[in-house]
């Protein structure tokens, strides 16, 4: 089933976002939607506003908000139905990674006799390659391994929607490049926002790229580039875009 | 291995100083008795010796558990309602301000002569260290923590139940190392104001009766009861909380 008639997956907008930091107007007005089944980077100077925007979709709290609709397409509420993968991994560090990978259920009070889960979980957690990791602790873990757990996690909340906060802006060149491959992979055919710094990372898991400048903010959409992502590093069109890509970036002030 | 012999090298070597002191000073038996002459006291007095740690250690355990318990529910209590911390966080304060040693002689006269007034007093003690450590862990908790557990659907009483208390249970930890090691105080001052019996009593009775050497008996016997308390106290924690990096002050 492709992700159009899929009626599990819809599209998000925000409608007239208005957000004040402090009397400094970071959104007004702000009109934005997460194309269905489809990853949206989101790029920008630091502080201009990226994670205000991930978190006013989440509904935690930001700064004074006001008018701001969350829709999806389905008209049902956003609520319960986006999962949440930040910056840090996040993991507790007083449960096993098997532990963390259920967060969600526990958290929820979930039945804890659910062997399927566990059995889904251990399955998830083959795939992003931690099979050999799911009882050790995750002091034990290297940061990659460790964002690849969050992932994990991410993957076994099975939301339509998943909110992604810079996931890979501490790793190494090498581990990133893995890891955003397996998230790009993992995360197909659901609606998606990546914010990012990286606009390699942008243009290899975008299916398109907003650029977000000034303030009040404003979003640019340079071309979208052909073929599905996740694109190699070294795509002669990657490369070519990057290019314009980071013109546009040195020009997009606060 | 030079890890589990600083401890008995560090007493070890107390003793001679003490011995050494002794011989250098020439001091009277009945000013500074000698290690020797000390333990022949305690074997001689062994019995009632033991008799009345027991019960010091009995007033100290069990005003840990209260001072903990009453401890960690004000912490959550004032974590939680806002109105409470206003409220509860001066009178908290007070009661540290004012001497534990100024209560003792009302506690005694409110409470009696018996064990009940001892175990007020170690729980007075160890009520501030406890709530105030905790409840500084609960008030720390990693913001990115409870967001993610808020876009899992938790509740308020499941962000608790699963991330608050957990996350704050390091700081709760040191809380406990505090509490363990001024308890003893509690308990013994609450023994030299007013009682028949305990350690704080038999020390202040010996010294009555110029049973120096008693009294030196008794106080090396609280020493032990201090530290092996402190000790326990931090074994436990440190297997109850093992992802927590090592923070003890023990080894560090």
């Amino acid at each position: 089933m492709s992700p159009a008639e899929d009626p599990s997956v819809f599209s998000v907008s925000v409608r007239s976002g208005s957000v004040e930091f402090d009397g400094t107007v970071l959104f007004d007005e702000l009109n934005v939607t997460l194309e269905a089944g489809k990853l949206t980077c989101l790029l920008g100077p630091s502080g201009v506003g990226k994670s205000t925007l991930l978190r006013l979709i989440l509904g935690l709290e930001t700064g004074t908000s006001n008018g701001n609709g969350v829709v999806c397409s389905d008209g049902r509420p956003l609520a319960g139905r986006a999962a949440l993968m930040a910056q840090r991994d996040l993991l507790f560090p007083w449960l096993t990674v098997l532990d963390n990978v259920l967060l969600g259920s526990r958290l929820r009070g979930e039945p804890r006799t659910g062997g399927p889960r566990r059995e889904r979980a251990r399955s998830i957690l083959a795939e992003v390659g931690l099979a050999d990791w799911a009882d050790a602790m995750p002091d034990t873990l290297s940061g990659g391994m460790r964002q690849r757990a969050a992932l994990a996690r991410t993957l076994m909340e099975d939301r339509p929607v998943v909110l992604m906060d810079e996931p890979f802006s501490g790793l190494d060149a090498i581990t990133k490049i893995r890891l955003q491959s397996l998230s790009g992979r993992m995360l197909r055919g659901r609606t998606v926002l990546l914010v990012t710094h990286d606009p390699l990372e942008a243009l290899r898991l975008g299916d398109r790229i907003l650029v977000m400048a000034g303030r009040p903010v404003r979003l640019d959409e340079p071309p979208r580039l052909p073929g599905a992502p996740p694109r190699d590093v070294d795509d002669p069109k990657v490369l070519e875009a990057q290019g314009d890509l980071l013109r546009r970036l040195a020009e997009a002030v606060i | 291995m030079i890890r589990f012999l600083r401890g008995p090298i560090v007493v070890i070597g107390l003793i001679v100083v003490w011995q050494f002191v002794v011989w250098a000073t020439a001091a009277k038996p009945w000013m500074l008795p000698g290690p020797a002459a000390v333990a022949a006291a305690w074997i001689e007095h062994r019995d009632l010796i033991l008799r009345h740690a027991a019960l010091t250690a009995l007033e100290i355990v069990f005003g840990l558990s209260l001072g903990t318990l009453l401890g960690c529910g004000s912490a959550l209590i004032m974590a939680y309602f806002r109105p409470a911390r206003r409220w509860l966080m001066p009178v908290l304060v007070v009661s540290q301000a004012i001497p534990v040693f100024a209560l003792a002689p009302i506690l005694v006269l409110w409470l009696g002569y018996g064990m009940v007034s001892k175990v007020a007093m170690a729980t007075l003690i160890i009520f501030f260290p406890v709530t105030a450590a905790f409840h500084d862990g609960l008030r720390r908790t990693e913001p990115g923590w409870v967001d993610l557990a808020r876009t899992m659907n938790a509740s308020r009483w499941s962000i608790l139940r699963h991330v608050r208390v957990p996350a704050a249970l390091p700081a709760l930890a040191s809380g406990l190392r505090v509490a363990a090691a001024v308890a003893p105080i509690g308990a013994v001052v609450g023994e030299w104001v007013g009682s028949s019996a305990g350690l704080g009593f038999l020390m202040l009775h010996a010294n009555a009766r110029m049973q120096v050497d008693v009294m030196f008996a008794a106080l090396a016997t609280l020493a032990v009861l201090a530290v092996s308390l402190f000790y326990l106290v931090d074994i436990g924690l440190r297997r109850a909380l093992p992802w927590q990096p090592d923070s003890s002050p023990v080894n560090d």
